[in-house]
């Protein structure tokens, strides 16, 4: 599957108009043609694009990435450098969408058609709709500009070395307000909408009515019997958003200044840094799968229905 | 004391202190004058006159010392500019981006520098002999130079510099200004001889190449992944301290410096990709500099806030933009055409529509601002009448009355490229496909991302008119746009031009060391290539950097603004950062 999935990749890069060279030094009065060719030799670009995919392979294989052509830093420091960055954020934004669109979805289930219902549909779907490019530039102009309550951008300040560690902690979580906001307010429509059909069939099966009919207190009935069972589907949306969490966000994180993912594969891209474009694919290939992977298992743990034979 | 405390806060602290939460609790602004906020955390009066007996005793010695000791300059404060890329490598010769050059800049340096003016004068050299026949240059270097590892650097510093360069293993990409040394010679610690197998004029600028340490890279096989390339160790003004990938890189200064300790202790390069959200930086005090579009410069800078705090500075950038005509093109390649379309270009109107007035018109292949360029050249003002004649001349009328020219026949149709991402390319196309329209010219434009321009347009010359700017070296040596040998398969004399004149002036200027000869040389090319008419000559925009107020000591020159920047300093109340 990997290495499908690679060579395609491989074979599309290199279809397309254009190489590294001459990206890089195209008309650079100051780069001779024949400098240019020793470029080309000293990264190999000047043999096949086979032979080149045949030697990425052979070093994959031993899971040497090999090296940028930008920066000459081997791909897997490059990515070991924004893979942090990238999964902070995207775990702090992962959680806040959990802690909101949850009960979000819970309370607009059991109180369907409400002016509540009405009023988070509207909300969810216009965080969806909203340009998030537009929105982060907002929230910017707004909290960091004019009001000052937040850093503008960047992760952490240059000066990080000048202040404790405590203040450290501090100063990264206040530089990560807005860029997590930002990302999970797009993010809420999905999964409280999920949570809510999920909850609101859930609430129409006969075990609620066999629960009510018990005598539960309705909290308890919704609280634990309705959402249990609610919660199934969500498990499987929770490990799709795997990839989402490696491959980060090209667009917050250029806006924040954040050094991720999204930003490094992106920039190589551009650049037409092939390793690091084949690093970063491979990577978050591997994630997916394996968010499939854990979901697959998750789902079989939480629910008793589905277990893989292993009893007679 | 008292004074000093009724003393006018200055604007960027009172910002700091209203403000700036996060700066508050671990920046540490100078409290000069802000003591008399400070002042109230204290309960104790004793305590508070402790403090200020000691701070007057403090400020009372440092005064001393400034007046009586040697040293004139002082480094205090941070100076943090912005950039929306990251740096690649910091080695001078491999370094290949803006963001790279920047940084080697201050930490390395060359045998020779340019000054404000754009003269070449002397930096790890002291002086400097070339020979009658130009072929041999003996560099006298400095004696007080040591690397900030401590170790005294001398001319076998040099020679290894330049061997690494001319190897072909390393990969530089500037190999070719190097490529006629013919021998380098250590003749003691502290002289040099290049010996060049023709003479050639450029060496002396081409040798300004940052100089790195032979002790620390002389057992590296491959010098790319070097530690040191990125924790360069140099001679420079600054010492590197710290680079966090995508983030930033913290330079301190060189207090051992062999001119002076540079005026601001610290430089901080952050990299912030968005131009919108740098300008907010910018504004609200996270960054001190950065390079204002020409809207943020016109526009964006009209509130209090930036007029409080910014300064706008403007000088003329090292580029030119122009129209590119493919001289194998079956029409194109009268030079008429050519003369026409140029005529028919108001480039004023360009200016002032595409970057809002902030760039001069430019009529020839070199600097602007530079003697080089000749300033009595002043064909193509905008002439519509002129151009409508030259066309007849060409044979280019209208026969069948529908407003476009025909010639044989055959509609004039020109179709522009350019490529995508370059908002002021792409606007220039439009404003030339109106003007031309207006002469009856059909003009259709085509816009196309970089990597395919140049793959399947450019190097193909697969065009007939082309959008494009050049950045110009300091020196005039332009062989590798005009000459006829870079017609070849990757010369970037893409657009055919080939006039044996230009060659042979272009060869003798490459060998002539004498300024004033060469200034003929250039102005004769100067006159023989716009008489052509192979490009129609645009503009040079303005590079427009706006800078926190509080930094003192700018001046803007043909150089730009960091030419001195060891000079430049924060008066020590307005200073933010305290080391």
């Amino acid at each position: 599957m990997l290495i499908g999935i690679s060579f395609i990749l491989f074979v599309v890069m290199h279809f397309a108009p254009g190489d590294p060279t001459s990206v890089r030094y195209g008309l650079n009065p100051e780069v001779s043609a024949s400098a240019r060719e020793s470029f080309n030799r000293l990264y190999g670009l000047d043999r096949p694009a086979i032979v080149q995919y045949g030697m990425w392979l052979r070093r994959f294989v031993f899971l040497d990435f090999g090296r940028s052509f930008i920066d000459n830093r081997p791909v897997i420091s490059k990515i070991m450098s924004a893979l942090p960055a990238t999964l902070l954020l995207q775990v702090i934004s992962l959680l806040i969408i959990f802690c909101v669109a949850l009960p979000i979805g819970i309370i607009s289930a059991v109180r369907r058609g409400s002016r509540f219902d009405r009023t988070m549909t509207v909300f969810v779907f216009i965080g969806y709709a909203m340009p998030t490019f537009w929105l982060a530039l907002l929230l910017i102009f707004l909290f960091g500009f004019k009001l000052q309550w937040f850093p503008v951008s960047g992760m952490s300040p240059w000066y990080v070395e000048y202040i404790g560690a405590f203040e450290k902690v501090k100063d990264l979580l206040w530089h990560l307000v807005l860029p997590a906001f930002t990302t999970a307010f797009g993010g809420l429509a999905a999964l409280s909408r999920y949570s809510r059909s999920s909850m609101i069939e859930a609430l129409g099966q006969n075990y609620i009515l066999t629960a009510r009919a018990k005598g539960l207190p309705e909290t308890r009935v919704i609280m634990v019997h309705a959402l249990k069972n609610a919660l199934l589907p969500i498990v499987t949306i929770m490990g799709l958003t795997l990839p989402g969490l490696i491959s980060g966000s090209f667009i917050f994180e250029t806006i924040f200044a954040w050094p991720g993912m999204g930003r490094l594969g992106y920039e190589a891209i551009m650049s037409y840094d092939y390793p690091v474009v084949m690093g970063v694919a491979v990577i978050s290939t591997f994630l997916t799968l394996l968010g499939i992977f854990l979901s697959d298992v998750a789902y079989a743990v939480v629910d008793p229905r589905i277990r893989y034979e292993a009893h007679r | 004391m008292a004074k000093f405390n009724q003393s006018p806060k200055h604007p960027l602290d009172q910002l700091l202190q209203k403000n700036s939460l996060q700066l508050k609790n671990y920046l540490f602004p100078l409290r000069k004058n802000s003591m008399g906020q400070h002042n109230r955390v204290y309960t104790l009066k004793r305590s508070l006159f402790f403090k200020k007996t000691v701070i007057f005793f403090l400020w009372f010695f440092m005064i001393c010392h400034c007046a009586f000791s040697q040293q004139k300059w002082i480094s205090r404060g941070a100076y943090v500019t912005a950039s929306i890329g990251d740096a690649r490598i910091l080695i001078p010769f491999l370094a290949d981006d803006t963001s790279s050059s920047a940084i080697c800049g201050l930490v390395y340096n060359g045998l020779t520098k340019v000054d404000r003016d754009l003269n070449i004068v002397p930096d790890l050299a002291e002086r400097w002999e070339v020979t009658d026949d130009g072929l041999v240059i003996v560099f006298y270097l400095r004696k007080n130079v040591r690397w900030h590892d401590g170790v005294p650097f001398t001319a076998a510093d040099v020679r290894f510099t330049f061997e690494r360069i001319l190897d072909p293993e390393v990969g530089c990409p500037y190999i070719s200004g190097f490529t006629d040394i013919k021998d380098i010679r250590v003749i003691d610690d502290h002289t040099i001889r290049f010996e060049y197998n023709q003479p050639y004029a450029p060496a002396l600028l081409k040798l300004g190449m940052g100089v790195i340490p032979k002790h620390l890279f002389k057992d590296v096989m491959d010098i790319r992944n070097s530690p040191y390339a990125r924790a360069p160790v140099g001679t420079g003004p600054y010492r590197f301290i710290k680079w966090e990938s995508g983030q930033y890189i913290v330079l301190k200064a060189n207090p051992d410096y062999f001119e002076h300790v540079p005026g601001i202790k610290r430089y901080v390069y952050r990299i912030i990709p968005d131009q919108a959200v740098e300008f907010l930086e910018l504004v609200s005090g996270g960054i001190d500099s950065m390079q204002l579009t020409p809207y943020q410069y016109r526009y964006r800078s009209d509130t209090p806030e930036f007029k409080q705090r910014i300064n706008k500075y403007f000088y003329l950038a090292p580029s030119y933009t122009y129209i590119g005509y493919n001289l194998k093109d079956p029409i194109l390649k009268d030079r008429k055409v050519r003369q026409a379309l140029s005529y028919a270009i108001n480039k004023k109107e360009i200016i002032d529509a595409v970057l809002l007035g902030l760039g001069e018109v430019s009529t020839g292949p070199f600097r602007r601002d530079s003697m080089y360029y000749d300033d009595s050249v002043s064909l193509y003002g905008y002439d519509p009448e002129k151009a409508a004649s030259l066309l007849r001349e060409a044979g280019l009328v209208d026969s069948d009355g529908d407003g476009i020219l025909e010639k044989d026949g055959m509609e004039f149709k020109i179709k522009i490229v350019t490529n995508q991402g370059n908002q002021v390319r792409e606007d220039v196309a439009t404003i030339v496909q109106k003007q031309w329209a207006d002469l009856g010219i059909k003009t259709e434009i085509q816009v196309v991302a970089w990597a395919a321009f140049l793959d399947q347009f450019v190097s193909k010359k697969n065009f007939q008119a082309v959008i494009l700017g050049w950045a110009l070296s300091i020196d005039p040596d332009c062989y590798f746009a005009w000459h006829s040998d870079s017609m070849r398969e990757g010369g970037l004399n893409f657009i055919s031009y080939s006039n044996k004149r230009v060659d042979g002036l272009i060869e003798e200027g490459r060998r002539e060391f004498d300024t004033e000869k060469r200034r003929e040389i250039y102005h004769e090319i100067h006159r023989l290539v716009a008489e052509d008419a192979p490009y129609t000559f645009l503009f040079s925009g303005y590079a427009t950097p706006g800078i926190n107020k509080r930094f003192k000591g700018i001046d803007p020159a043909p150089a730009g603004i960091g030419y001195n920047f060891i000079d430049w300093y924060v008066p020590k109340r307005e200073a933010r950062y305290k080391f």
